[in-house]
């Protein structure tokens, strides 16, 4: 008995991850010749599936050593070096898991807004699948870069087709941004090529590539404007509203859940272990640290004032992710754990947030909160899973936002306590935020005529936003599972940035060293050094 | 079989494609003339020249696989490079005379005459790649520009076609002048025409630096008129919008690759011992044709416009492989210009099929729904724009990571990020399109204009032989892409091989 499960193991891992990259394909195919009303369950169908089939991995998945299992490598282009090549630790298993179980229930939850030229929009929603999931799995740099440039299109369209009022310029401003980043990505991946002398794009043989400190910190800036604009980290954070304000409801869930993830992602997987020298420059912490905080802050006091419900929730995806660049940049465990779980957290609840607006706007069509008002009344299962993902999104201990955001804080306390402190009252200002937005929603007085006949949720709705409440709730009260699955690989990313550190010690003393104390000496090593500067300037 | 250029019978050999294309490009002219009475008689003759060009094609694979050439110093290389090239002379003639098929009987053009001077403009072209001889480079020029000109102005009852035609004809006899002043002042520097003697002159410090300079100069500007590089492009956008649109097409595809590849090669070959003196220069063309080319297709209300600015910045990215100066950039060139024919044709096409008699509704709104009324040719043009844009999954992005990869591995940093940048700003206009096409409503003009875009079998089989093309050198380029890196290499066997021989 345990010997053809066994067996039947190692059927499945050789080949569930080129399953879960092409499937959705396979999918896209048939949707296409399915008639225009049968292409929605087609689609839901498909991506259920391929769901289903993903779940082996939560069970087969063995964090091990921290490195990439399931590895898998074929040459592509042979003359380049390039390789199709994939491969899961314990960073990316979630990263898929939340792809495979967010496309199904954006389908689902699409079935009610898009109503017009549904074959295409479902062909473009598999087409994402294929990309985003391609991007968590590629462990070839080259075949990265494809998959993370081929999300721009379907969800290009996806916005600019089936988008509100203001979609086209949604979608240019999207597009544009986020490929000034990644084409300089470009760049820098081909000078690592060629710095690395191995003739490859491997992960690994990036990995080997020996950079001075200079090079790390201009490769540093190249990959973190490209992952940065996808974040958004705050200064690079307009495109966010627009998209997803003009967004349909299932582009928005996808945008929010899954495309800003690739972002952090890369920060976790590429920028930390490639450049472990610039990541723990002191002056790149602290601005990565400062450009956090200031996210989490500022997007905070601009959701506060929004009239407009979903332009409220885009901003505290600017919040969320704030948290994780805090969490990423403490450069310790408890850190990385927590900007993961925050990425798992507000891929479910922003996810949910988005889905429950869509349902407010397919019911009265508006979006602004002050045509709201006494919903709890007249749908209470509507209101229930309103405010519990509202409070999961805001960080309430019990609920998946509590664990990721304390563990991020606490990460980031170990190293810089002020910045920790000063992002704590980012958690507040949450609050603030969120919790008005919901009494005026669902509370108050039911004081306007359309809102009486606000229907409650339909059993379509309920098989969408289950799992996500439920999810919510079980990160949020028994998060052990996901902790032990993530934290070897943490602690490999960690190690190379850690090793790199020492050897910083004991090579270079010009180097400077992220340890604060450090750190501080050489800020002012540095500070007179301008002032000798300007005394033979006199 | 390895050819022996004391034999003049084998100097025939080497030709065997141009000669094919002669004997046939004279043939289709007699017939036009035969024929000219009888109905349907164009499109026989645009099959009848199809024809001569796959003959010329197999003479092309026979010289690519089966034939080797002893010495290099003769005027005509049988390099792969060469050989390479002539594949993409062949396949844009084929593709521009497929899309004419229906153009030139919707136009009433003199079939004949027409699809002579397509073939003559390519057996030009060929003479271009095959050059190993300055003067050899200007005969090609010539009869290439020539048959174009006349092809620039053929639509005789159009004012911009005549207009177009005077202009490029005034404007290139000018850059002619320059070419051919260019390679008396370098003759007179390194006592030769012949590029690999000049080459050898400049290694041996033979070559008088006074003559060498200017030459070179001239050169540059001979040849940045004929691939449009900025600030020699004025003529492009008047005379890409004013010839008709299968011109328009062959132009941007085959013109720019003859002109190129001799480019690459007197420069990278010829001049390679002055070098730094030509760098920059180019350096800076390349730059500033990269960023206004992209720049100013941005403000194009007309897509057949926006197209011919597109193919200026297209000739900025091409320049960078000259400066790169190494067997990956010239790869990449040829790589880049057999992808550019395919996509470009193939947009050009669509314009093609959404214009009508009047060579109107070029303009931008005219695309509005356009995608929706016709799916499948909506879905062709997104695939050929996305390829312009160089976009991962096409085979334009392969080219252009080509292109990239030998500008890295020439150090030029600077000009690899000035052309991702550029690359960007042309995200905007070729998406411009697909919005128009896909995100706008139309209205009763653009509906109107997709109704009628109803293109013949023909054309439906060249834009889904060009799909197919650019989605395969997107997704499996390998054979491909390995059969230009073979290609470049023979460019540098011979160079190689030349340094040998003249050395002692």
């Amino acid at each position: 008995m345990t010997d053809s499960l066994a067996s039947i193991q190692i059927l499945y891992e050789g080949w569930i991850l080129h399953a879960l990259v092409w499937l959705p394909i396979l999918g896209l195919v048939h949707v296409m010749t399915s008639a225009g009303e049968r292409a929605k369950n087609v689609a839901f169908w498909w991506s259920a599936a391929i769901f289903v089939l993903s779940m082996g991995l939560w069970w087969t998945f063995d964090a091990g050593s921290g490195g990439f299992t399931l590895e898998s490598s074929t040459s592509w282009i042979e003359s380049w070096g390039v390789s199709y090549a994939l491969g899961l630790d314990g960073i990316s298993v979630f990263m898929v898991l939340l792809t495979t179980l967010i496309t199904p229930i954006a389908i689902l939850g699409s079935f009610e807004y898009v109503k017009t030229r549904r074959r295409a929009f479902y062909a473009l929603m598999l087409l994402l699948q294929t990309g985003v999931t391609g991007v968590f799995l590629a462990t070839d740099i080259f075949l990265f870069y494809v998959f993370f440039e081929l999300t721009l299109i379907p969800m290009y369209f996806i916005v600019g087709i089936w988008g509100g009022e203001r979609r086209i310029y949604a979608a240019v401003k999207f597009f544009l941004y986020t490929a000034v980043g990644s084409l300089l990505m470009l760049v820098a991946i081909l000078y690592i090529y060629f710095s690395s002398g191995t003739g490859s794009f491997s992960y690994g043989a990036f990995l080997a590539a020996d950079l001075t400190m200079r090079e790390q910190l201009w490769l540093f800036a190249a990959f973190a404007l490209a992952f940065g604009i996808k974040v958004p980290i705050f200064p690079l954070h307009t495109w966010l509203p627009d998209a997803h304000v003009e967004a349909p409801t299932p582009g928005s869930v996808i945008l929010a859940s899954l495309l800003l993830k690739m972002g952090t992602y890369g920060f976790l997987r590429f920028l930390l272990p490639f450049f472990p020298g610039a990541s723990q420059h002191p002056t790149v912490v602290v601005v990565m640290l400062t450009l956090g905080v200031a996210g989490i802050i500022y997007a905070a006091w601009v959701a506060a004032v929004q009239p407009d419900a979903k332009k409220l929730v885009a901003y505290t995806s600017v919040a969320h992710m704030g948290f994780v660049m805090i969490g990423v940049f403490a450069l310790t465990v408890n850190g990385l754990q927590g900007g993961l779980v925050v990425m798992i957290s507000h891929g479910v609840s922003t996810g949910a947030l988005f889905l429950l607006l869509g349902m407010m706007y397919e019911r009265r069509h508006s979006r602004l909160i002050e045509d709201f008002g006494g919903i709890g009344r007249v749908a209470p299962m509507f209101a229930t899973a309103f405010v519990i993902t509202a409070l999961a999104s805001i960080g309430l201990p019990g609920t998946s936002g509590f664990i990721g955001e304390f563990l991020a804080l606490i990460g980031t306390f170990e190293t810089h306590a002020v910045t920790a402190i000063v992002a704590a009252t980012g958690v507040i200002f949450a609050a603030y935020y969120m919790l008005p937005m919901v009494q005026r929603v669902l509370f108050n007085k039911l004081d306007k005529p359309e809102n009486r006949s606000f229907a409650d949720l339909s059993r379509r709705e309920m098989v969408v936003l289950g799992p996500l409440v439920a999810l919510m709730i079980w990160v949020g009260v028994h998060p052990t599972p996901f902790l032990e699955r993530m934290e070897p690989s943490v602690q490999v990313v960690l190690e190379r940035v850690e090793v790199a550190r020492t050897a910083a010690q004991r090579g270079a003393p010009e180097r400077m060293l992220a340890d604060p104390g450090v750190a501080e000496e050489a800020d002012s090593r540095h500070m007179t050094g301008t002032a000798d500067e300007e005394d033979q300037d006199r | 079989m390895i050819l022996d250029y004391s034999s003049s019978f084998h100097y025939v050999l080497a030709l065997l494609p141009e000669v094919v294309l002669s004997c046939w490009g004279m043939l289709v002219l007699i017939m036009g003339v035969a024929r000219r009475r009888e109905p349907g008689h164009g499109q026989e003759l645009g099959w009848m020249s199809l024809a001569g060009l796959g003959l010329a094609a197999v003479a092309n694979g026979w010289l690519y696989w089966g034939v080797s050439e002893a010495g290099a110093a003769a005027m005509i290389a049988v390099d792969r490079f060469r050989l390479f090239a002539n594949w993409v002379f062949i396949l844009g003639a084929a593709l521009s005379i497929v899309i004419s098929l229906s153009y030139v009987t919707r136009q009433k053009l003199q079939a004949g005459e027409y699809y002579s001077l397509i073939l003559f403009a390519t057996i030009g072209m060929m003479f271009m790649g095959a050059a190993r001889d300055l003067m050899i480079i200007f005969l090609g020029l010539e009869l290439m520009s020539i048959g174009v000109y006349a092809l620039v102005g053929f639509n005789r009852r159009d004012r911009r076609s005549a207009e177009a035609g005077l202009k490029y004809f005034l404007l290139g006899a000018f850059a002619t002048g320059f070419l051919l002043f260019g390679i008396a002042l370098v003759y007179g520097g390194a006592g030769s025409t012949n590029i690999h003697s000049i080459a050898g002159a400049i290694q041996s410090g033979n070559a008088a630096n006074v003559l060498m300079v200017p030459g070179v100069a001239l050169l540059a500007i001979g040849f940045g008129f004929k691939v449009a590089l900025v600030p020699f492009h004025m003529w492009t956008p008047d005379v890409y919008d004013g010839a008709p649109t299968p011109v328009t097409a062959f132009m941007a595809a085959a013109v720019k690759t003859a002109a190129f590849v001799a480019f690459l090669r007197v420069f990278v070959v010829g001049l390679a011992g002055v070098y730094d003196q030509w760098w920059t220069v180019l350096w800076s063309l390349a730059a500033i044709t990269m960023v206004a080319g992209n720049v100013v297709a941005v403000a194009q209300s007309s897509v057949k416009r926006m197209l011919a600015y597109s193919s200026i910045a297209h000739g900025g990215y091409l320049a960078v492989a000259v400066i790169a100066a190494n067997d990956t950039a010239t790869a990449a060139l040829l790589f880049y210009l057999l992808v550019y024919t395919v996509m470009n044709i193939g947009a050009f096409a669509i314009v093609i099929t959404v214009s009508d008699q009047s060579e109107s509704n070029h303009r931008i709104e005219d695309y509005a729904g356009f995608g929706w009324r016709r799916p499948a040719l909506g879905v062709f043009m997104t695939v050929f724009l996305l390829s312009l844009a160089g976009f991962p999954g096409t085979a334009g992005f392969i080219a252009k990571y080509q292109l990239l990869l030998g500008a890295a591995e020439a150090q030029l940093w600077v000009l690899a990020v000035v052309l991702v940048l550029t690359t960007v700003v042309s995200y905007w206009y070729y998406l411009r399109v697909a919005w128009f096409m896909w995100m706008r409503e139309g209205d009763e003009t653009s509906e109107a204009v997709a109704a009628a875009a109803d293109p013949p079998l023909a054309t439906h089989v060249v834009l889904v032989l060009c799909v197919g093309l650019i989605l395969l050198g997107g997704i499996f380029p390998g054979a491909v892409l390995d059969l230009a890196i073979g290609s470049a290499e023979g460019l540098r066997g011979v160079m190689a091989g030349a340094t040998a021989t003249l050395a002692p």
